[in-house]
């Protein structure tokens, strides 16, 4: 073996170096530049087929007073705080319930998760048509029950529309908290119930003072994931409703495909995309210092 | 009951039937009526004939004649067989690629400590939470100044941005459980890193390795807003893509086909899910848990 090929193989920080490479390489080309193109192109009016011009901040103080975008926002919010909330109370209800001791155990947590590992876009192509405002199974069974006289147009009016997205995507997104929480759930040692109970607490108060406490720091961690991918869905939008009825369903994400890719705007779309991110960092800050406080639950310090 | 469940199970034991029955199996049922009832649906749209799909009378939960035509519209009529060798082409080499650069970097981050490695773990980890959504535009120029535009070579080099974060994270997390004492014993007997990446590290990591690469391959295969942005002929469409923008054709929505179109994108990752439920899972709290 040559003196030198012996010496990289030994020195840590060349061979770090070389492994680090692929990984590297990959990552700074097609993630760290494209983040800092976006920045840049949403300064610009670069449209496609056409470089842009450095034009400050015109395209935020455009879109500040653009009502499409402004509803854009409440929509993305009304529906990331709805959906949150929902699926943080249903997982945790699911977890719970898969937590107790039960008979194909295995069998209802492995298909609980498919609605999360099937392709979104294909299922939200299965609530389009369950949606139907002629053929909805929805309707028809309502209808059939008596409950209601004629079909509800579920994608066709904007709180209809609203919340029958909403709801596919609480569908979608249930299965990831409960599962993660469950997880959380099989880590609290059994010995804890048994004091609790022995002191006589009740299920509620063995609840709320042992679970919830115990299972905090994952709620943080599950939540933040699932908020952002809430907040940056495009999938389910695109294929229900494309943003519409009359833009009621537009996310951000969906009006920045529509505003740079429909209609060639690249520097405005990249603009609204970028201002997702100061969102974005404020549920990760707020998760990370959620999380901070509660070191000593994991065996670290009291601080 | 199997024995090895009731140790995380509290206090649940002394609940009577009856209360457990109202309490969780009802419930439970309930959530799983919902969560699967979509796909029975698409199920059975996908085998039911035109006219009973439009007829508001009978039962629509059950089919009369079974027809297999929506099937044959989509194998024969459309371009979905190439959509799912598409899609499959570009899944498997994108995880193997991911997998093969995230080994090596988890590799150098946890285990070669070269200087700087905390703060590459990071970098990581933040790169992890970078959502495509807010890639997409400025990703999808350079795409096209690469010249890689509506081609399938633009997907397999995209879709590592999100497999590569994910996947080095959670080995990284496996790689920690493995005692350095292991490799010393190597090192002494002469070893040098690669081989003690190989022949040490690489074969007690499988599980590990499994649940990267089964991860990787269904955020690949469920992957849409690059392959909708990046790829416009018909013939380099992914399935779920080719589905959602070939499919629907003007006011008549063929809802047979597209059902069948959506079930058979769904069939393959359900049915390697179905065989490494166990990886996934712990893919899955890996990814959340620190």
């Amino acid at each position: 073996m040559t003196p030198l090929l012996e010496r990289v193989q030994n020195s840590r920080n060349v061979l770090g170096l070389i492994f680090m490479m692929p990984a590297a390489l990959l990552l700074l080309l097609f993630l760290t530049y494209p983040l800092g193109l976006g920045v840049w192109l949403g300064f610009t009016d670069t449209k496609i087929g056409r470089a842009g011009q450095w034009i400050g901040f015109e395209n935020y103080i455009f879109l500040m007073g653009d009502s499409v975008t402004q509803l854009a926002l409440f929509n993305t919010m009304f529906y990331t705080t709805v959906a949150s909330v929902l699926k943080f109370f249903l997982g945790l209800w699911l977890a719970l319930l898969l937590n107790k001791n039960l008979r194909f155990k295995s069998f209802f947590r492995a298909v609980i998760l498919l609605p999360y590992i099937v392709p979104t876009a294909l299922s939200a192509i299965a609530f389009w048509w369950i949606f139907d405002s002629q053929f909805s199974i929805i309707s028809w069974a309502l209808v059939k029950m008596g409950w209601i006289d004629t079909y509800i147009d579920f994608l066709g009016s904007p709180w209809n529309a609203r919340f029958a997205t909403l709801s596919a995507n609480v569908w979608r997104g249930v299965p990831f908290v409960a599962i993660t929480l469950l997880a959380g759930l099989q880590t609290i040692s059994p010995s804890y119930y048994e004091a609790s109970a022995i002191d006589g607490a009740t299920p509620w108060q063995q609840f709320w003072h042992v679970t919830l406490p115990l299972l905090t720091p994952i709620i943080a961690v599950t939540m933040t994931f699932s908020v952002l991918f809430t907040f940056t869905d495009f999938q389910l939008i695109y294929v229900l409703t494309r943003g519409g009825p009359l833009n009621a369903t537009h996310l951000m994400a969906t009006l920045s495909f529509q505003r740079a890719i429909s209609g060639g705007a690249l520097g405005e779309g990249a603009a609204i995309a970028i201002a997702m991110v100061p969102f974005l960092l404020a549920a990760i800050l707020f998760s990370y210092f959620g999380l901070q406080r509660r070191t000593w639950q994991q065996g670290g310090s009291d601080k | 009951m199997s024995k090895d469940n009731q140790d995380n199970v509290g206090m649940s034991y002394l609940d009577s039937n009856a209360t457990k029955l109202f309490k969780t199996y009802f419930p439970l049922v309930a959530f799983l009526f919902v969560l699967l009832f979509p796909f029975y649906w698409m199920g059975i749209t996908a085998f039911k004939p035109d006219n009973e799909l439009l007829s508001r009378d009978g039962n629509p939960f059950w089919i009369i004649n079974p027809t297999l035509a929506h099937v044959e519209k989509l194998l024969f009529k459309t371009a979905y067989p190439q959509w799912m060798w598409n899609t499959v082409l570009v899944s498997v080499t994108a995880t193997f690629f991911s997998l093969f650069a995230s080994v090596l970097a988890a590799y150098a981050i946890e285990r070669l400590r070269f200087k700087g490695a905390k703060n590459t773990g990071l970098a990581i980890f933040l790169a992890y939470l970078v959502p495509p959504s807010i890639l997409f535009i400025p990703l999808a120029s350079v795409v096209f100044q690469l010249g890689l535009f509506d081609t399938r070579l633009a997907l397999i080099l995209t879709y590592p941005t999100f497999l590569i974060p994910f996947c080095t994270w959670l080995l990284m997390g496996y790689f920690r459980t493995i005692p350095f004492e292991l490799e010393e014993c190597a090192m002494i007997d002469g070893a040098n890193r690669w081989e003690i990446l190989i022949k040490i590290i690489l074969p007690l990591s499988v599980p590990g390795l499994i649940s990267a690469g089964i991860f990787a391959f269904t955020l690949s295969w469920n992957e849409f807003i690059y392959a909708l942005t990046f790829i416009s002929s018909s013939e380099f469409k992914t399935v779920p893509v080719g589905v959602v923008t070939e499919l629907v054709e003007g006011d008549v929505y063929h809802w047979g086909a597209l059902m069948a179109g959506a079930l058979f994108g769904s069939l393959p990752v359900a049915f390697i899910y179905s065989f490494f439920v166990e990886y996934y899972v712990s893919g899955m709290t890996g990814s959340v848990k620190e």
